[in-house]
């Protein structure tokens, strides 16, 4: 073993926590309120009140874009949460967010009605792939309420079948990130079936209306956008009240020494389940929110690449700080669509590169850079130590 | 059945009557050309093929189909001689559809001098074939019931209408047909009371029908077990190889490579290049060998390059496999749009000739080369690695570092260097793994995706730092694939075999063969 690899793994330092202690509680609060009026107020009023063409002016694209982004910087709470604080690395976050986009998406797909392309009372992929009868799961989902209960208890219920057969026996490390990965390759596979009656490889689009209101209207995506800040906002503070909490400190001495936590009595198998449902919820709600904002949900938005991506976003952001997830799942998606606009054919190179470098170069993201930067001292809630292994 | 009882004219006879007939060929008269045709068939002289050839570029379309029905007798028959068994066997296959009795003198000859046991089965199938198709009721009979000993899938159809059509004409037929199976004698007494000697004979005809496609249908099953049992294998083999070397470099080095499946991506093009290489400089003659040049190429290109990889981002992360994990995965994504950037989407490689075609086990069951090549591939790469693991001193040293990493250091074993070439090594094992895969697929940028997840899997439930385990868990996994694909579809076999891990991994947490240590952690 090099000195290098010696002191890695030291991990925790008294300093780091000194720090971290009182660094905690400084201008934090006034940050979170900030940005949230910034986000809440000021970005829909300045879609709404200047002119079209004052310098001012927030188009309704990019109001709508930066909704969906907020709804990704959810997901990354709550990967931020299993990855950053408890040590966990799922790959296979997609498959709930994908539950909670289809909850919603067969709602929207039933209230459509006989406005669709064939005038059936069934969804148009059901006509083509002459599907006669509303299959019997779909009935519920003209409920709009059960629709958004379901966004969240699916993937609620689902990870806690998944999560509590894995950590029972004992799955982790790198043996729980390749079987969450088989597990998004799966959904994938079988939401690209038509049999599932998901709509297959075209999933499901062509919404007209979300409780009664219509997607088209300008006025309908900003309640949506304004929707999607207030949950971000109650999803935040769930997560730093958890972090905070005598829970947060046992997750976090899950990812440093899961032994010793162990062996003082603790049982991290629930923990884990605990942190990882909780994350599943948070990715549901993202999915949900997601979808009427977009417009449509396919497989190819669930599977392999994009699970592992929204990695990405909190590892760039900074893992094991809360901001840093909603900056990174921001940055990274906004940089994504700049880059796929004019260089579509770069951007595999820039994410994989992206990959290479926050890995390599810069392992606690960007809250990490600025902590460098500014020699230590923080507005932002920092990690204890950098979750490595 | 009359043309074939003819004895053959004398020479000098025949070769004017040819002549005749040639010249008959062209008239306007139907019936003149027609026995022209005939004479022509039953003179069955190949010598006349380069004439035939000649007029039916010039005739016109009567002209024309006559003599194409002559050259397709003719050229069959020719072919029967051929000197390779493949040949014969497809003009057999071939006399049989078009069906007419004078092959039949043909077919018999050639069976009596047939050296080789395939061909002599094809043969003696399309002579039951052509029997079959006469009109003699008890020819057809024993036709059916050779047919059935032959277990000729080929024959299902024709025998399946005869067992039909006469249950159509004769009601009593069908229920013969049952009592026929628990007691022949039963059967025949009653045949008299149905009606007439007709009937009797076409019940007959249908009876032997129907247990001839009883006895093919049951043999079938048995074949398509069989061939079940070798996609297992053969997809089995393809994990196999890959696993392997994610195996080797999990196992020593705690690495999680995500970009193995891009090493094999690499290989399969090093073999693409190496083709064109042949292609474009060497003779025509030497191209059915590029593929032994290409195994080395695609070892050592993926190698070469996994060896780069390691000095410059893997020796930074050890000790650190989810960080690998990510590192990993961006180099695959760099590599997969690299790789489109300039191969563009598809390519594809030819496989050598000499891959081709399939070793024939028994009756409607070939094995075909090219995975037999894979098989005989990854069996080898597992013995030369427990070789190379357990027998020498390289091996020793690996299996050191595996074990006890600074124990290893103290004793002055370089773990350093032993990390970068493990690491090669199993990128350059990927390579060649890549390099097999071009002889069942498509080369292109995705190429190793489609294979990484299942393959880390078979890792997974191997467990670690086991040769064994590799081997029991991919021929596990991929042999469970192909069994449960006919019942559940490929996708839900999948889901179902994710399932059957994660259960599987509650009862052994570290993997199906793991190395036993003091560590609580692993």
């Amino acid at each position: 073993m090099t000195d290098d690899e010696r002191a890695r793994g030291l991990g925790v330092t008294a300093s780091e926590v000194n720090h971290h202690m009182q660094d905690r509680e400084r201008g934090e609060g006034l940050s979170f309120w900030l940005v949230g009026f910034f986000l809440l107020i000021a970005l829909p009023l300045l879609n709404v009140l200047p002119g079209q063409d004052s310098w001012l002016h927030v188009s309704d694209f990019t109001l709508n874009l930066f909704g969906k982004f907020l709804a990704f910087a959810i997901l990354a709470l709550g990967l931020d949460l299993i990855w950053g604080y408890t040590g966990i690395l799922s790959l296979g976050h997609g498959v709930f967010f994908g539950l909670g986009a289809y909850a919603i998406g067969m709602n929207m797909m039933l209230s459509i009605g006989t406005e669709s392309v064939y005038g059936s009372s069934l969804p148009d992929f059901m006509v083509w792939n002459q599907v006669k009868e509303l299959p019997l799961f779909w009935k519920p989902f003209y409920n709009p309420w059960f629709a958004v209960a379901a966004a969240i208890l699916v993937p609620t219920i689902f990870a806690a079948l998944f999560g509590f057969l894995a950590f029972r026996s004992r799955i982790k490390g790198v043996y729980f990130s390749i079987i969450t990965q088989a597990l998004a390759l799966s959904a994938w596979l079988v939401f690209n079936r038509n049999e599932t009656n998901l709509g297959g490889t075209n999933g499901l689009t062509d919404f007209k209306t979300l409780l009664g209101f219509r997607l088209s209207e300008p006025g309908t995506q900003r309640g949506l956008y304004v929707a999607t800040v207030l949950v971000l906002g109650a999803a935040y503070l769930l997560c730093r009240w958890i972090t905070r909490s005598r829970t947060g400190k046992v997750l976090v001495a899950i990812r440093d020494s899961e032994q010793r936590v162990l062996f003082s009595g603790y049982s991290p198998a629930t923990y884990k389940l605990f942190v990882f449902v909780v994350s599943a919820a948070l990715a549901g709600l993202a999915g949900a929110l997601y979808v009427p904002q977009v417009g449509i949900i396919t497989p190819a938005q669930i599977g392999v690449l994009p699970s592992i991506e929204m990695v990405i976003w909190v590892a760039v952001g900074g893992r094991g700080t809360l901001v840093g997830a909603v900056l990174g799942a921001v940055g990274v998606n906004l940089g994504r669509s700049i880059l796929t606009n004019h260089f579509p054919e770069l951007w595999p190179f820039f994410l994989g590169g992206l990959f290479i470098a926050v890995v390599l170069l810069f392992p606690d993201g960007f809250i990490g850079l600025i902590r460098k930067i500014r020699g230590g001292q923080s507005w932002f809630h920092k990690p204890v130590v950098t979750a490595e292994r | 059945m009359a043309e074939g009882s003819e004895a053959a004219p004398p020479p000098a006879a025949a070769s004017t009557e040819i002549e005749q007939a040639l010249k008959d060929l062209a008239s306007e008269d139907a019936a003149v050309q027609e026995a022209a045709v005939q004479t022509l068939i039953a003179q069955g002289d190949a010598g006349v093929l380069p004439r035939l050839e000649e007029m039916r570029l010039n005739g016109d379309r009567s002209l024309r189909l006559a003599i194409k029905s002559v050259i397709d007798l003719l050229k069959n028959k020719e072919k029967l001689r051929s000197r390779r068994p493949e040949e014969r066997r497809s003009a057999a296959a071939d006399l049989a559809t078009i069906g007419k009795p004078v092959a039949l003198t043909w077919l018999e000859a050639a069976l009596a001098s047939e050296p080789d046991r395939w061909a002599r089965y094809t043969i003696e199938e399309s002579i039951s074939l052509i029997k079959l198709a006469g009109s003699d009721p008890a020819v057809k009979a024993a036709a059916a019931a050779k047919l059935g000993d032959l277990r000729s899938q080929n024959a299902v159809p024709l025998l399946k209408e005869l067992a039909g059509s006469s249950t159509l004409r004769d009601p009593q037929g069908r229920p013969k047909d049952d009592r026929g199976a628990t007691g022949s004698g039963q059967g025949s007494e009653q045949a008299p009371s149905a009606g007439s000697g007709q009937g009797d004979q076409a019940s007959q005809v249908a009876q032997a029908a129907q247990e001839a496609i009883e006895r093919i249908e049951s043999w079938g099953s048995w074949t398509s077990a069989i061939e079940t049992l070798f996609r297992g294998i053969s997809l089995s083999s393809v994990l196999l190889l890959m696993a392997l070397g994610l195996a080797i470099i999990f196992g020593l080095m705690g690495v999680i490579n995500m970009a193995h499946g891009e090493f094999m991506m690499l290989g399969a093009y090093a073999t693409f290049l190496t083709q064109e290489g042949f292609k474009a400089y060497l003779p025509g003659g030497l191209f059915d060998y590029y593929f032994l040049l290409a195994m080395p190429c695609s070892f050592l290109a993926a190698g070469l390059f996994g060896l780069v990889l390691e000095a410059s981002l893997i020796r930074f992360l050890y000790g650190r496999p989810l960080e690998t994990l990510l590192a990993t995965w961006g180099v695959s994504l760099v590599l997969i749009q690299g790789a489109r950037v300039i191969f563009g989407d598809l390519t594809s490689v030819v496989a050598p000739s000499w891959l081709s075609g399939g070793l024939q086990v028994m009756v409607g069951v070939q094995l075909p080369y090219n995975r037999l090549f894979i098989i005989a591939l990854a069996a080898l790469c597992v013995v030369g690695i427990h070789l190379l693991l357990f027998r020498t001193g390289v091996g020793l040293k690996v299996r050191a570092v595996m074990q006890n990493r600074d124990m290893s250091a103290c004793l002055a074993i370089p773990t350093r260097k032993v990390d970068a070439y493990t690491f090669a090594f199993g990128s350059g094992l990927a390579g060649l793994a890549g390099c097999a895969l071009t002889l069942i697929g498509n080369v292109e940028p995705g190429l190793g995706q489609n294979y990484i997840v299942d393959s880390f899997m078979v890792v997974v439930t191997g467990g670690v730092g086991k040769l064994a385990g590799t081997v029991a868990a991919s021929l596990g996994i991929g042999g469970l694939n192909k069994l449960l694909e006919p019942s559940f579809g490929a996708v839900y076999g999948k889901v179902l075999i994710l399932i059957l891990v994660i259960l599987f991994l509650q009862r052994r947490p570290s993997g199906l063969f793991s190395i036993k240590g003091r560590q609580v952690e692993s």
